[in-house]
């Protein structure tokens, strides 16, 4: 792969996810954050493989398989897994409007730049250049964690959160051994499932998943 | 010896398989304490393997017990066996599907923390801390009640998202790693000074990788799940999460600190747990003037006593031995009374301390054993949390850390005079005369390992040898001198 090439696919994979996690915050229709969800899976399967490809490393192909497969496919799944037709009419409320949300995402962009470039600087290597849209996106993810009312879409704030972590990974060592990533891969899914049990026993106790609902303890 | 590192995650879960697959099993309700005993009686061999050869035990790069391992899996088989033992439910009850589930989680909870004490790899103790998180969610959403709901949601977002902040910490320390020879996430191949690790990232990768293990810790200003969780679980999950959960990331947070201060110098986290160890304190002193539930103010004592302990971390190598004292001490005492508290709570049918009154006279088989509890928590002598706190509060003084101990024990003496009047209107005075009333002598529950516990800590300050060698140590290991 030409370096030139090589620059412009690493370019084109966090482009994807940085644009996925600021859509995630305007749209407020809970398919449409899970199918952007699925997309940024399949940008930061891409990104590993473009990695692997330039490194010539067997194990970085096989983790960009497990990424596609958990993140691409199975947690969107999960998520949506109910009739599309109810699935469709879910609507979020977000404490903030979408023109305050998206211009916090911008500052939230800027300020991961100045954090990394204050850390590791921002260097000639892809890598370093790119791994600040890793930081945006943690902090994307804080962003909707906060600012969502519905479980599920704090869920999937959560999930943004692990996909910036993920980048971070990839762009600043190459991605983690691969023992360790089956581990946080699995990790994950485990407490996606969990959440959407307790998601399912919400819905069940109080006739809704608004988390505003969640306060009985208190001192 | 090498078995016994692998004894502590293979038996907890065949009987979580056991326990799931086999219905009817009449000693189903016994699965988590085998399995607590088999972790207590590994960690005890590691601990005679160190004592008698020195160095650690290990297999491969994947799992090694030194000293300190040895000693934290002690611990959790210890605190695990009170909890489980003394928590154990009734013939009847133990039947069904929903309660093989709850021991089978109990077990592999205990094989988490195993494994978390035992890892070498610092991403695989990350792993399995997050696998703990996994394991109690449905144990602390175990009544299904919506309070136990809202406790359990809490507990899992904020859990995972603190211990994600400390995934991020464990990838910059990798990043670090990078540049030298061999990139690795081994403990032992970090901590060896003059590495060459990346100042930078170790620092920003080293203060994450504290913020999130902190969280599951339960430090201020992330415990607020803490209370929650620790007051709507049940009462052996409740022991288990307050007495050695915390402690197990205690430990980790002590790992991380040994990485940043071979590189960086031990000012950077000093700073960060004090304010960390202070707010604590201040927390649970506010919140237990005011306290009316028994339980909730036992999880905040947790807090209070993870407080101080992130002090003596805080202090450095000086004041260790007594940390690690401290979480033995701690661990036993708090499984104790939380048992001792589900009791209560199922005879009296309240969890508000408001309710419950002259408890010494009217059931003074629950009432004794609390009384004795409080006190050791309170930190009276003889037991082991007093000598804890005097050493971590001499060592900081010695280490020019005076003002931080000196604030330390203010917010201390407001603490001890809280829990006490708490205590005192729980348990003191008798019922009207035109009130009559049978006194219950009934322990409502195992006796046994409540005097065993309760025993233990009055008397392990006392036992020099092997007690002291063992925890001078533990503590040298994090010197980098083992």
């Amino acid at each position: 792969m030409t370096d030139t090439l090589y620059t412009q696919l690493v370019g084109l994979c966090t482009g994807t996810l940085l644009l996925t996690s600021a859509l995630m915050v305007w749209r407020h229709s809970l398919l449409a954050s899970i199918r952007l969800l699925s997309a940024q899976g399949v940008a930061l399967a891409a990104l590993v493989a473009v990695i692997g490809a330039q490194e010539n490393e067997a194990e970085l192909i096989l983790v960009s398989l497990l990424i596609l497969a958990t993140k691409g496919v199975a947690l969107p799944w999960v998520l949506a897994h109910q009739t599309k037709a109810t699935i469709r009419t879910i609507e979020e409320s977000p404490r903030l409007n979408p023109t305050a949300a998206l211009l916090t995402v911008t500052l939230l962009t800027i300020l991961a730049y100045v954090v990394v470039s204050r850390l590791i600087g921002l260097g000639t290597s892809v890598g370093s250049h790119a791994a600040p849209i890793g930081l945006a996106m943690i902090l994307t993810g804080f962003l909707l964690l906060i600012t969502r009312r519905r479980a599920r879409s704090q869920l999937i704030g959560f999930l943004l959160l692990d996909n910036g972590i993920a980048t971070v990974a990839f762009l600043t060592s190459g991605g983690v051994p691969l023992l360790l990533e089956l581990g946080v891969s699995l990790d994950v899914l485990l407490v996606v499932l969990i959440l959407h049990v307790f998601t399912g026993r919400m819905r069940h106790k109080f006739g809704g998943t608004d988390v505003d609902q969640l306060r009985e303890l208190h001192d | 010896m090498e078995f016994a590192l692998w004894t502590p995650l293979a038996v907890p879960a065949l009987f979580a398989v056991l326990g799931i697959a086999v219905d009817a099993a009449p000693l189903r309700r016994y699965y988590p304490v085998v399995s607590s005993a088999a972790v207590l009686g590994s960690g005890l061999l590691l601990i005679s393997a160190v004592l008698r050869h020195g160095g650690a035990t290990s297999v491969g790069e994947l799992l090694r017990a030194d000293a300190l391992s040895a000693y934290m899996l002690a611990v959790v088989g210890a605190v695990g066996l009170v909890s489980t033992w003394g928590g154990l439910s009734g013939r009847a009850e133990s039947r069904g599907r929903a309660n093989g589930i709850y021991g089978a989680l109990l077990s592999l909870f205990l094989a988490a923390m195993s494994l978390a004490v035992l890892a070498d790899s610092i991403g695989l103790m990350w792993a399995a801390i997050e696998a703990t998180t996994i394991a109690t969610a449905f144990l602390v959403g175990h009544h299904r009640t919506r309070r136990s709901l809202e406790a359990a949601w809490k507990y899992v977002i904020l859990g995972s998202v603190g211990v994600a902040i400390a995934l991020l910490g464990i990838v910059l320390i990798y990043a670090a790693s990078i540049g030298t020879d061999s990139p690795t996430l081994s403990w032992l191949a970090l901590s060896r000074s003059g590495l060459g690790l990346d100042r930078a990232l170790v620092t920003a990768g080293g203060a994450l990788a504290v913020l999130g293990f902190a969280t599951k810790a339960g430090l201020a200003p992330m415990h607020s799940w803490l209370p929650d969780a620790h007051s709507q679980a049940p009462a052996p999950v409740s022991g288990l999460m307050s007495g050695v959960l915390l402690s197990v990331a205690l430990y980790a947070i002590l790992r991380i600190q040994t990485i940043t201060n071979a590189v960086i110098g031990p000012d950077f986290l000093r700073v960060m747990l004090s304010i960390g160890g202070l707010l604590s304190l201040l927390v649970a002193a506010s919140l237990l003037i005011r306290q009316r539930d028994y339980k909730r103010m036992l999880a905040y004592s947790s807090i209070e006593h993870m407080g101080l302990m992130a002090i003596g971390v805080a202090i450095g190598p000086a004041a260790l031995p007594a940390v690690l004292l401290y979480v033995l001490a701690h661990g036993l005492i708090k499984a104790t009374l939380f048992v001792l508290a589900g009791r209560i709570l199922a005879v009296e049918g309240t969890a508000l301390i408001g309710d419950v009154r002259h408890l010494l006279a009217r059931r003074p088989g629950l009432a004794v054993p609390w009384l004795v509890g409080m006190s050791a928590l309170v930190g009276f002598a003889p037991f082991g949390i007093f000598f804890a706190e005097v050493g971590i509060i001499t060592a900081g003084w010695a280490a020019g850390m005076g003002v931080v101990v000196g604030v330390a024990l203010l917010l201390l003496l407001v603490i001890f005079a809280a829990l006490t009047r708490l205590t005192v209107s729980m348990t003191m005075g008798s019922p009207a005369e035109s009130e009559p009333f049978t006194p219950d002598r009934s322990a409502h529950g195992p006796r046994l390992p409540i005097i065993l516990a309760l025993a233990v800590t009055a008397t392990m300050a006392f036992v020099a040898e092997p007690v002291g060698t063992l925890l001078r140590q533990a503590g040298a290991v994090l010197g980098g001198t083992n």
